[in-house]
Protein backbone atom coordinates (compact mmCIF):
# COMPACT_ATOMS: atom_id res chain seq x y z
CA UNK A 1 0.00 0.00 0.00
CA UNK A 2 1.37 2.94 -1.15
CA UNK A 3 -0.60 5.85 0.17
CA UNK A 4 0.37 8.37 3.17
CA UNK A 5 0.24 7.70 6.49
CA UNK A 6 -2.69 10.57 6.86
CA UNK A 7 -4.88 9.23 4.05
CA UNK A 8 -4.92 5.64 5.50
CA UNK A 9 -5.87 7.14 8.71
CA UNK A 10 -8.43 9.22 6.94
CA UNK A 11 -9.91 6.22 5.19
CA UNK A 12 -9.39 3.68 7.93
CA UNK A 13 -11.78 6.19 10.21
CA UNK A 14 -14.42 6.43 7.06
CA UNK A 15 -14.90 2.76 6.39
CA UNK A 16 -15.11 1.53 10.21
CA UNK A 17 -17.70 4.48 10.67
CA UNK A 18 -19.50 3.21 7.88
CA UNK A 19 -19.00 -0.16 9.05
CA UNK A 20 -20.32 0.19 12.20
CA UNK A 21 -23.35 2.25 11.61
CA UNK A 22 -24.30 -0.01 8.76
CA UNK A 23 -24.28 -3.17 11.11
CA UNK A 24 -26.04 -1.66 13.84
CA UNK A 25 -28.59 -0.99 11.43
CA UNK A 26 -28.56 -4.29 10.26
CA UNK A 27 -29.51 -5.16 13.81
CA UNK A 28 -31.80 -2.57 15.09
CA UNK A 29 -33.53 -2.00 12.17
CA UNK A 30 -37.64 -2.90 11.98
CA UNK A 31 -37.80 -3.47 8.15
CA UNK A 32 -35.73 -6.26 7.39
CA UNK A 33 -35.09 -5.30 3.80
CA UNK A 34 -33.47 -2.19 5.07
CA UNK A 35 -31.45 -4.36 7.05
CA UNK A 36 -30.51 -6.87 3.71
CA UNK A 37 -29.47 -3.66 1.92
CA UNK A 38 -27.14 -2.18 4.71
CA UNK A 39 -25.62 -5.45 4.91
CA UNK A 40 -24.43 -4.85 1.89
CA UNK A 41 -23.11 -1.73 2.78
CA UNK A 42 -21.14 -3.89 5.79
CA UNK A 43 -19.82 -5.72 3.53
CA UNK A 44 -18.23 -3.16 0.94
CA UNK A 45 -16.66 -1.49 3.97
CA UNK A 46 -14.87 -4.34 4.92
CA UNK A 47 -13.45 -5.02 1.41
CA UNK A 48 -12.27 -1.51 1.75
CA UNK A 49 -10.81 -2.16 5.27
CA UNK A 50 -9.28 -5.50 3.56
CA UNK A 51 -7.50 -3.32 0.84
CA UNK A 52 -5.92 -1.37 3.97
CA UNK A 53 -4.64 -4.26 5.36
CA UNK A 54 -2.30 -5.27 2.11
CA UNK A 55 -5.28 -8.19 1.22
CA UNK A 56 -6.47 -7.43 -2.19
CA UNK A 57 -6.90 -10.50 -3.52
CA UNK A 58 -9.26 -11.45 -0.35
CA UNK A 59 -10.86 -7.82 -0.82
CA UNK A 60 -12.25 -9.14 -4.55
CA UNK A 61 -12.95 -12.42 -3.26
CA UNK A 62 -15.17 -10.93 -0.47
CA UNK A 63 -16.82 -8.49 -2.70
CA UNK A 64 -17.60 -11.01 -5.25
CA UNK A 65 -19.09 -13.42 -2.70
CA UNK A 66 -20.51 -11.75 0.22
CA UNK A 67 -22.21 -8.60 -1.84
CA UNK A 68 -22.46 -10.78 -4.97
CA UNK A 69 -23.82 -13.95 -3.83
CA UNK A 70 -24.60 -14.09 -0.49
CA UNK A 71 -26.29 -10.80 -0.03
CA UNK A 72 -28.55 -11.52 -3.14
CA UNK A 73 -29.58 -15.04 -1.83
CA UNK A 74 -30.17 -13.28 1.39
CA UNK A 75 -33.06 -10.92 -0.38
CA UNK A 76 -34.00 -13.76 -2.15
CA UNK A 77 -34.82 -15.96 0.61
CA UNK A 78 -36.71 -12.28 2.02
CA UNK A 79 -38.56 -12.58 -0.98
CA UNK A 80 -39.47 -15.64 -0.78
CA UNK A 81 -40.68 -15.49 3.04
CA UNK A 82 -42.54 -12.27 2.55
CA UNK A 83 -45.13 -12.19 4.92
CA UNK A 84 -46.08 -9.09 7.10
CA UNK A 85 -46.49 -10.55 10.61
CA UNK A 86 -46.98 -8.40 13.58
CA UNK A 87 -45.02 -11.09 16.03
CA UNK A 88 -47.19 -11.70 18.96
CA UNK A 89 -45.33 -9.61 21.73
CA UNK A 90 -43.15 -11.37 24.53
CA UNK A 91 -43.34 -10.08 28.16
CA UNK A 92 -40.84 -8.51 29.43
CA UNK A 93 -38.59 -8.24 26.49
CA UNK A 94 -36.71 -5.03 27.20
CA UNK A 95 -35.72 -7.41 30.17
CA UNK A 96 -34.00 -9.23 27.58
CA UNK A 97 -32.67 -6.69 25.77
CA UNK A 98 -31.06 -5.22 28.42
CA UNK A 99 -29.50 -7.73 29.82
CA UNK A 100 -27.86 -8.85 26.23
CA UNK A 101 -27.07 -5.30 25.36
CA UNK A 102 -25.45 -5.27 29.27
CA UNK A 103 -23.50 -8.54 28.23
CA UNK A 104 -22.47 -7.83 24.36
CA UNK A 105 -20.87 -4.58 26.43
CA UNK A 106 -19.22 -6.49 28.69
CA UNK A 107 -17.81 -8.76 26.40
CA UNK A 108 -16.74 -5.83 24.37
CA UNK A 109 -14.84 -4.00 26.98
CA UNK A 110 -13.04 -7.13 27.55
CA UNK A 111 -11.71 -7.63 24.22
CA UNK A 112 -10.65 -4.17 24.23
CA UNK A 113 -8.92 -4.26 27.56
CA UNK A 114 -6.86 -7.48 26.47
CA UNK A 115 -6.51 -5.85 23.06
CA UNK A 116 -4.99 -2.73 24.43
CA UNK A 117 -3.10 -4.06 27.67
CA UNK A 118 -1.05 -6.97 25.49
CA UNK A 119 2.34 -6.03 24.69
CA UNK A 120 1.89 -6.82 20.77
CA UNK A 121 5.86 -7.90 19.97
CA UNK A 122 5.51 -6.47 15.90
CA UNK A 123 8.31 -7.01 13.72
CA UNK A 124 10.01 -3.96 13.07
CA UNK A 125 10.77 -4.56 8.87
CA UNK A 126 7.08 -5.25 7.06
CA UNK A 127 7.78 -6.63 3.98
CA UNK A 128 4.45 -6.51 1.66
CA UNK A 129 4.86 -9.47 -0.92
CA UNK A 130 4.53 -8.52 -4.18
CA UNK A 131 1.95 -9.86 -5.27
CA UNK A 132 -0.93 -11.68 -2.79
CA UNK A 133 -2.49 -13.79 -5.22
CA UNK A 134 0.66 -15.53 -6.36
CA UNK A 135 1.36 -16.49 -2.72
CA UNK A 136 -2.32 -17.16 -1.95
CA UNK A 137 -2.26 -19.80 -5.17
CA UNK A 138 1.16 -21.57 -3.83
CA UNK A 139 -0.39 -22.07 -0.57
CA UNK A 140 -3.37 -23.59 -1.93
CA UNK A 141 -1.85 -26.01 -4.04
CA UNK A 142 1.47 -26.61 -1.71
CA UNK A 143 0.61 -26.87 2.01
CA UNK A 144 -3.12 -26.56 2.18
CA UNK A 145 -4.01 -28.74 -0.94
CA UNK A 146 -5.69 -31.23 1.33
CA UNK A 147 -8.07 -28.41 3.02
CA UNK A 148 -8.86 -26.60 -0.06
CA UNK A 149 -9.71 -29.85 -1.49
CA UNK A 150 -12.11 -30.48 1.64
CA UNK A 151 -13.65 -26.87 0.62
CA UNK A 152 -14.94 -28.17 -3.10
CA UNK A 153 -16.05 -30.58 -1.49
CA UNK A 154 -18.03 -28.96 1.33
CA UNK A 155 -19.72 -26.94 -1.07
CA UNK A 156 -20.28 -29.83 -3.49
CA UNK A 157 -22.46 -31.12 -0.41
CA UNK A 158 -24.16 -27.57 0.96
CA UNK A 159 -25.20 -27.38 -2.62
CA UNK A 160 -26.87 -30.70 -2.78
CA UNK A 161 -28.01 -30.34 0.89
CA UNK A 162 -29.74 -27.57 0.08
CA UNK A 163 -31.54 -28.03 -2.76
CA UNK A 164 -32.37 -31.50 -0.99
CA UNK A 165 -33.91 -28.99 1.75
CA UNK A 166 -35.74 -26.43 -0.09
CA UNK A 167 -37.12 -28.13 -3.20
CA UNK A 168 -41.02 -29.05 -3.50
CA UNK A 169 -42.43 -31.97 -3.48
CA UNK A 170 -44.54 -32.28 -6.48
CA UNK A 171 -47.31 -35.00 -6.63
CA UNK A 172 -46.69 -36.79 -9.97
CA UNK A 173 -50.90 -37.66 -10.89
CA UNK A 174 -53.21 -34.98 -10.09
CA UNK A 175 -54.83 -34.55 -13.45
CA UNK A 176 -57.74 -31.75 -13.59
CA UNK A 177 -60.26 -31.22 -15.58
CA UNK A 178 -60.14 -29.64 -18.68
CA UNK A 179 -63.42 -27.45 -18.21
CA UNK A 180 -62.98 -25.87 -14.45
CA UNK A 181 -61.20 -23.35 -13.65
CA UNK A 182 -57.44 -23.87 -12.18
CA UNK A 183 -56.61 -21.81 -9.58
CA UNK A 184 -53.22 -20.29 -9.64
CA UNK A 185 -51.03 -22.26 -7.72
CA UNK A 186 -47.55 -24.10 -8.08
CA UNK A 187 -48.52 -28.07 -7.42
CA UNK A 188 -46.84 -29.21 -3.92
CA UNK A 189 -47.56 -31.36 -1.66
CA UNK A 190 -50.40 -29.93 0.73
CA UNK A 191 -49.00 -28.02 3.72
CA UNK A 192 -48.94 -29.85 6.76
CA UNK A 193 -48.75 -28.61 10.12
CA UNK A 194 -46.06 -30.15 12.43
CA UNK A 195 -46.23 -30.40 15.59
CA UNK A 196 -50.04 -29.77 16.51
CA UNK A 197 -50.56 -30.96 20.10
CA UNK A 198 -48.70 -33.83 19.61
CA UNK A 199 -50.60 -35.61 17.13
CA UNK A 200 -48.63 -35.27 14.23
CA UNK A 201 -46.38 -38.36 13.90
CA UNK A 202 -48.15 -40.13 11.63
CA UNK A 203 -47.86 -37.68 8.58
CA UNK A 204 -44.50 -38.66 8.29
CA UNK A 205 -45.06 -42.38 7.88
CA UNK A 206 -46.69 -42.51 4.26
CA UNK B 1 -2.05 2.39 11.56
CA UNK B 2 -2.04 0.39 14.30
CA UNK B 3 -2.78 -3.48 14.84
CA UNK B 4 -5.09 -2.41 17.53
CA UNK B 5 -7.24 -0.72 15.35
CA UNK B 6 -8.23 -3.25 14.00
CA UNK B 7 -8.59 -5.87 16.55
CA UNK B 8 -10.84 -3.10 18.36
CA UNK B 9 -12.84 -2.88 14.91
CA UNK B 10 -13.47 -6.73 14.63
CA UNK B 11 -14.47 -7.02 18.71
CA UNK B 12 -17.00 -4.14 17.82
CA UNK B 13 -18.44 -5.90 15.23
CA UNK B 14 -18.19 -9.36 16.86
CA UNK B 15 -20.21 -7.80 19.73
CA UNK B 16 -23.35 -5.86 17.50
CA UNK B 17 -23.15 -9.44 15.56
CA UNK B 18 -23.96 -11.26 18.91
CA UNK B 19 -26.54 -8.51 19.75
CA UNK B 20 -28.75 -9.69 17.01
CA UNK B 21 -28.33 -12.96 17.51
CA UNK B 22 -29.75 -13.04 20.57
CA UNK B 23 -32.43 -10.16 20.77
CA UNK B 24 -33.91 -10.66 16.58
CA UNK B 25 -37.19 -12.29 16.21
CA UNK B 26 -37.02 -13.27 12.28
CA UNK B 27 -35.05 -16.16 11.46
CA UNK B 28 -33.40 -14.52 8.60
CA UNK B 29 -31.92 -11.51 10.60
CA UNK B 30 -30.43 -14.20 12.99
CA UNK B 31 -28.37 -15.56 9.58
CA UNK B 32 -27.38 -11.85 8.84
CA UNK B 33 -26.08 -11.94 12.16
CA UNK B 34 -24.17 -14.35 12.38
CA UNK B 35 -22.57 -13.31 8.34
CA UNK B 36 -21.40 -10.02 10.40
CA UNK B 37 -19.24 -12.48 13.17
CA UNK B 38 -17.74 -14.74 10.70
CA UNK B 39 -16.90 -11.49 9.22
CA UNK B 40 -15.42 -9.86 12.13
CA UNK B 41 -13.78 -12.65 12.62
CA UNK B 42 -12.21 -12.17 9.08
CA UNK B 43 -11.07 -8.90 9.82
CA UNK B 44 -9.05 -10.34 12.89
CA UNK B 45 -7.61 -12.93 10.66
CA UNK B 46 -6.65 -10.05 8.09
CA UNK B 47 -4.99 -7.89 10.46
CA UNK B 48 -2.71 -10.55 12.21
CA UNK B 49 -1.63 -12.24 9.09
CA UNK B 50 -0.49 -8.14 7.85
CA UNK B 51 0.88 -7.30 10.84
CA UNK B 52 3.06 -10.60 12.23
CA UNK B 53 3.02 -12.09 9.02
CA UNK B 54 3.80 -10.22 6.12
CA UNK B 55 6.11 -11.91 4.28
CA UNK B 56 3.74 -15.80 4.30
CA UNK B 57 0.79 -14.17 4.08
CA UNK B 58 -1.23 -17.71 5.66
CA UNK B 59 -4.20 -15.39 7.81
CA UNK B 60 -5.43 -14.47 3.83
CA UNK B 61 -5.26 -18.05 2.55
CA UNK B 62 -7.59 -18.88 6.46
CA UNK B 63 -9.62 -15.83 5.88
CA UNK B 64 -10.51 -17.74 2.51
CA UNK B 65 -11.68 -20.81 3.66
CA UNK B 66 -13.56 -18.95 6.07
CA UNK B 67 -15.28 -17.28 3.48
CA UNK B 68 -16.02 -20.53 1.79
CA UNK B 69 -17.45 -22.09 4.72
CA UNK B 70 -19.96 -19.03 5.35
CA UNK B 71 -21.02 -19.06 1.73
CA UNK B 72 -21.86 -22.93 2.21
CA UNK B 73 -23.65 -22.43 5.87
CA UNK B 74 -25.52 -19.39 4.14
CA UNK B 75 -27.20 -21.45 1.65
CA UNK B 76 -27.61 -23.77 3.75
CA UNK B 77 -29.37 -22.48 6.62
CA UNK B 78 -31.36 -20.36 4.11
CA UNK B 79 -32.69 -23.71 3.25
CA UNK B 80 -33.68 -25.14 6.64
CA UNK B 81 -35.33 -21.63 7.05
CA UNK B 82 -37.64 -21.90 3.79
CA UNK B 83 -38.66 -25.35 4.34
CA UNK B 84 -39.25 -24.78 8.03
CA UNK B 85 -41.65 -21.53 7.16
CA UNK B 86 -43.52 -23.71 4.65
CA UNK B 87 -44.17 -26.37 7.35
CA UNK B 88 -44.91 -23.70 10.13
CA UNK B 89 -45.77 -20.61 8.09
CA UNK B 90 -44.17 -18.08 10.10
CA UNK B 91 -40.49 -17.04 10.96
CA UNK B 92 -40.81 -16.07 14.12
CA UNK B 93 -38.05 -17.46 16.55
CA UNK B 94 -40.30 -17.53 19.11
CA UNK B 95 -42.42 -20.16 17.68
CA UNK B 96 -39.28 -22.26 16.45
CA UNK B 97 -39.32 -24.62 19.58
CA UNK B 98 -39.99 -28.28 17.71
CA UNK B 99 -37.28 -29.84 19.67
CA UNK B 100 -37.48 -27.72 23.10
CA UNK B 101 -39.82 -30.64 24.72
Amino acid sequence: MNLAEGVQIVSLGLLSVMMLGAALGVVLFENIVYSAFLLGGVFISIAGIYILLNADFVSAAQVLIYVGAVNVLILFAIMLVNKREDFAPVTRQWVRKASTALVCGGLFSLLALMVLRTPWSLPATQTAPASTTLLIGEHFFSDYLLPFELASLLLLMALIGSVMLARREFIPEQTTPEDKQVPLQLPERPRQPIALAGSSSKSWTN
Amino acid sequence: MQLQYFLLLGAALFCIGIYGLITSRNAVRVLMSIELMLNAVNINLIGFSNFLDGASIKGQVFAVFVITVAAAEAAVGLSIILSIYRNRNTVDMEQFNLLKW
